[in-house]
């Protein structure tokens, strides 16, 4: 497993799995024998006698040029005849620093380098990997005990990106090897799955997510375990859950950070939602393409079917689940649920008309759940430190005026205009100006921060006004602010971006993905986006606001799902904020930002 | 078409990994193993799922990811998404357009290369985006863009 891992354990031979497993099943529990092998292997890992380096490699490193800096420091150790263990690792979260290095000495600091080129890699390796001399003027931070820190190199934990966050479903991300089970194990991992078969019946399960208030990250924020009582409750022995890794929005690439980072979360994750529901089989939803999720997800699941963590008879707990991973072209709408079921089956991915729901007819008819990346990776950390733990994360419930509560935390995507892009998670109830300015350091160059565009694009956006700044994250507040805090992503813009440029790029979006199934949505998108590219080009006219109110409107009654119905959000939500601008375009014939010279929206129309 | 590249759409469509085989993971198959879809992939597709050749077109048609003749040999693809939009996809595209002496999506006159738009590439916080033959940079600027694609142009065939 060691080299399927892509961790190479260089100098000490680690003993096979098989024989100190099958030892062990006689005196302890047969979790007890995989725990004690994958403490092993992190032992021999972090304290052995060869340093660990870890590379970033997920999309956003990759992009960086991770890749890149990966094989320069595996030449680099080659070449100077340097030992050491090297792995891929996903996202640490602070992207704005990739290619991220970092390299963690037996029982030593872990010392994080930023910006890695392939040069500095090989300083790096010379250096620290062979001379045990961290390279402060490189170094973002270190991660260890304060008193014992290099010399020059602050801790990473006050940077102000990681001070404020509090991790639960990101608690490996950046740490693990994410395509090695027994790492993820040995950080916690599968404690969860194992207390529940042993010591919790379903309902018991079930109930402790029901405690948590656990609400959906993947858009509409309904309670899990709610919806997971739906699918208890059907007697039908054949069951699905399905994960929903689709994440089409642009601007949002947590599930996939959750993905290529630490995915293994993600599976116990939803095998422990099987076991709470009574369902028998899982699908984990990818959109084609995306490599390291893909390739790291399937990763664990094979290891998981070989640790008997998957498949028969789970732990010799009696209980039996099987997961796979599906994936899908091209196509937004197949995140939308009754669409994602169409797509597994192979079929265009257009959505269903409900009723039946999904708890009564799902995919390939049977009932289903079906639940986003995040809403699964927070399973885990419920189940083993129990519902109220989690349900004393985030905000309280005030029925009266509409608000019923956000426990845990949010996990936001933040790109952009932004001083620090990346990937944080923050407990629910910090206001956006924390997340915006006191964490990621506001609009760069001394900007002013004008918009932000949150939840996807039919979230629509918000003026970055004082009093949106200090909106609560919290799913309902956002919703009566007329926003969808949704799956956490969150775009910046500042005042050099035209609101009117920007409502159109969103709107080619929509006209782009719309699945073609109504012809309010087909036609209504495309109409909308005519309307705003007239506008953009200064030839708008009074006519054309009242045109796009009475479009938006059909749109909303004559759609089947949130893609049509939601799909005048962004006009709307624009309108609403920065109605200004829309008036100096068709009245004043004036830009107002750096509007593109050439007007540009690619367009599809699917039927 | 020539029998090696039967062979490949006969294993793409017959060696699925994975325990769910569909009309759609079939079509995603043969485009890894291919990097298209002609009619003979249709056609095996359809007889493997014992679906009709028509059921199996309107699946390849409805995701743009699938093309129907053969592929160039690099892909360019940019990022129009909302964040590379606000960092300026807008440049990067019409620098990319210039350095393939094309004014849209598509195939250039020689068929060395391909242009494509992409609605997200998934590394948001590095936009913008693009990626040649599935390798992601970012963040990039229209010299970057230019340069990278010359580079890959000048590198020859397909990686
Ligand atoms: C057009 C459209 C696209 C959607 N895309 C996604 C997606 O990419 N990921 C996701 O988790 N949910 C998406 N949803 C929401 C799903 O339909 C569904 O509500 C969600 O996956 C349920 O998971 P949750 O209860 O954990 O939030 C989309 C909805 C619509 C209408
Ligand atoms: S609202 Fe739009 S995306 Fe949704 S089913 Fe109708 S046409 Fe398709
Ligand atoms: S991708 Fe590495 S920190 Fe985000
Ligand atoms: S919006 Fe361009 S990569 Fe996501």
């Amino acid at each position: 497993m060691t080299t399927t891992a892509g961790t190479e354990i260089a100098g000490t031979e680690i003993a096979g799995t098989e024989a100190a497993g099958a030892e062990a099943a006689e005196t302890e529990s047969q979790f007890d024998g995989i725990l004690a092998e994958a403490n092993r292997r992190w032992e021999a890992l972090t304290a052995g006698d060869a340093p660990w380096v870890r590379v970033g490699t997920g999309l956003a490193g990759e992009a960086a040029g991770g890749f890149e800096t990966l094989a320069a420091a595996r030449a680099a150790l080659d070449a100077q005849g340097v030992k050491a263990n090297v792995s891929e690792v996903g996202t640490l979260g602070l992207c704005f620093a990739e290619p991220l290095l970092d390299v963690q000495t037996p029982g030593g600091p872990r010392v994080f380098y930023q910006n890695v080129t392939p040069e500095m890699a090989e300083r790096i390796v010379a250096e620290h990997v062979g001379g045990g001399n961290p390279v402060a003027e490189y170094a973002l931070g270190y991660l260890g005990e304060r008193e014992a820190g290099p010399e020059g190199i602050a801790h990473l934990d006050d940077h102000p990106m990681r001070a404020l966050e509090t991790r639960i479903a990101l608690r490996n991300a950046g740490h693990i090897d994410p395509s090695d089970i027994y790492q993820y194990i040995a950080n916690g991992g599968y404690a969860a799955l194992n207390k529940a078969l042993t010591a919790m019946t379903q309902d018991d399960t079930l109930n402790e997510v029901r405690s948590s208030g656990l609400r959906g990250r993947g858009g509409a924020a309904f309670p899990a375990g709610v919806k997971w009582g739906f699918l208890a409750g059907n007697p039908d022995p054949d069951k699905y859950i399905l994960c929903n890794c689709e994440e089409g929005d642009p601007g949002a690439f947590n599930d996939r950070g959750i993905l290529e980072s630490d995915p293994a979360t993600v599976v116990e994750g939803i095998t422990i939602a099987g076991y709470a529901c009574r369902a028998n089989r899982g699908y984990i939803f990818i959109r084609h393409g995306h490599n390291q999720p893909i390739d790291r997800t399937r990763a664990v699941i094979a290891q998981a079917y070989e640790l008997g963590l998957l498949g028969e008879n789970i732990l010799g707990s009696g209980f039996s689940f099987d997961v796979e991973v599906a994936l899908t072209g091209d196509s937004y709408v197949s995140g939308e649920e009754t669409a994602l079921m169409e797509a597994i089956e192979g079929k265009r991915s257009m959505p269903r008309f409900r009723p039946p729901f999904p708890a009564q007819v799902g995919v390939f008819g049977q009932p289903s759940n079906i639940n986003n990346v995040k809403t699964l990776a927070y399973v885990p950390e419920i189940i083993a430190r129990g519902g109220q733990w989690f349900a004393d994360i985030g905000t309280p419930a005030d029925r009266d005026n509409g608000i019923n509560g956000s426990s845990g935390t949010a996990i936001l995507c933040l790109s952009g205009a932004i001083t620090y892009p990346g990937l944080v998670e923050v407990p629910l109830g910090m206001t956006l100006r924390q997340v915006l300015f006191d964490m990621a350091g506001g609009a760069p160059n001394g900007k002013r921060m004008k918009l932000l565009q949150t939840g996807g694009p039919l979230g629509g956006v918000l003026s970055a006004s004082d009093e949106n700044l200090d909106l609560v994250l919290d799913f309902d507040v956002f919703r009566m602010a007329g926003a969808i805090l949704g799956s956490g992503g969150i775009i910046v813009a500042d005042e050099d971006t035209c609101a009117v440029d920007l409502t159109r790029n969103l709107i080619a979006f929509c006209q782009y993905e719309s699945c073609g199934k109504c012809f309010p949505c087909r036609m209504g998108m495309s109409h909308l986006l005519e309307i705003l590219e007239r506008i953009s080009r200064l030839e708008g006219t009074e006519e054309d606001l009242t045109l796009m109110r009475s479009v938006g409107e059909n749109m909303q009654a004559g759609s089947l799902c949130g893609h049509g119905q939601l799909g005048f959000n962004p006009v709307s939500s624009a309108l609403r904020y920065f109605g200004d601008e829309f008036e100096a375009h068709i009245r004043e014939k004036r830009h107002t930002g750096d509007c593109p010279e050439q007007v540009f929206s690619p367009r599809l129309t699917r039927r | 078409m020539d029998n090696a590249t039967k062979k490949l759409i006969t294993d793409a469509v017959g060696n699925q990994p994975q325990s769910t085989v569909t009309v759609l993971s079939s079509l995603l198959a043969v485009e890894d193993a291919i990097g298209y879809i002609p009619k003979e992939a249709v056609e095996a597709v359809a007889q493997r799922m014992a679906a009709t050749v028509n059921d199996v077109w309107a699946v390849a048609t409805f995701y743009p990811n699938f093309r129907f003749d053969p592929p160039t040999e690099h892909r360019i693809e940019v990022c129009w998404g909302p964040s590379c939009h606000v960092m300026g996809a807008t440049g990067v595209i019409a620098a990319a357009q210039d350095a393939l002496q094309l004014s849209d999506e598509g195939d250039t006159p020689d068929g060395k290369a391909t242009l494509r738009y992409n609605t997200c590439l998934g590394a948001c916080s590095h936009a913008p985006v693009m990626a040649i033959d599935h390798h992601l940079a970012g963040p990039v600027t229209p010299d970057s863009a230019r340069a990278r694609i010359a580079a890959s142009l000048s590198a020859g065939g397909r990686h």
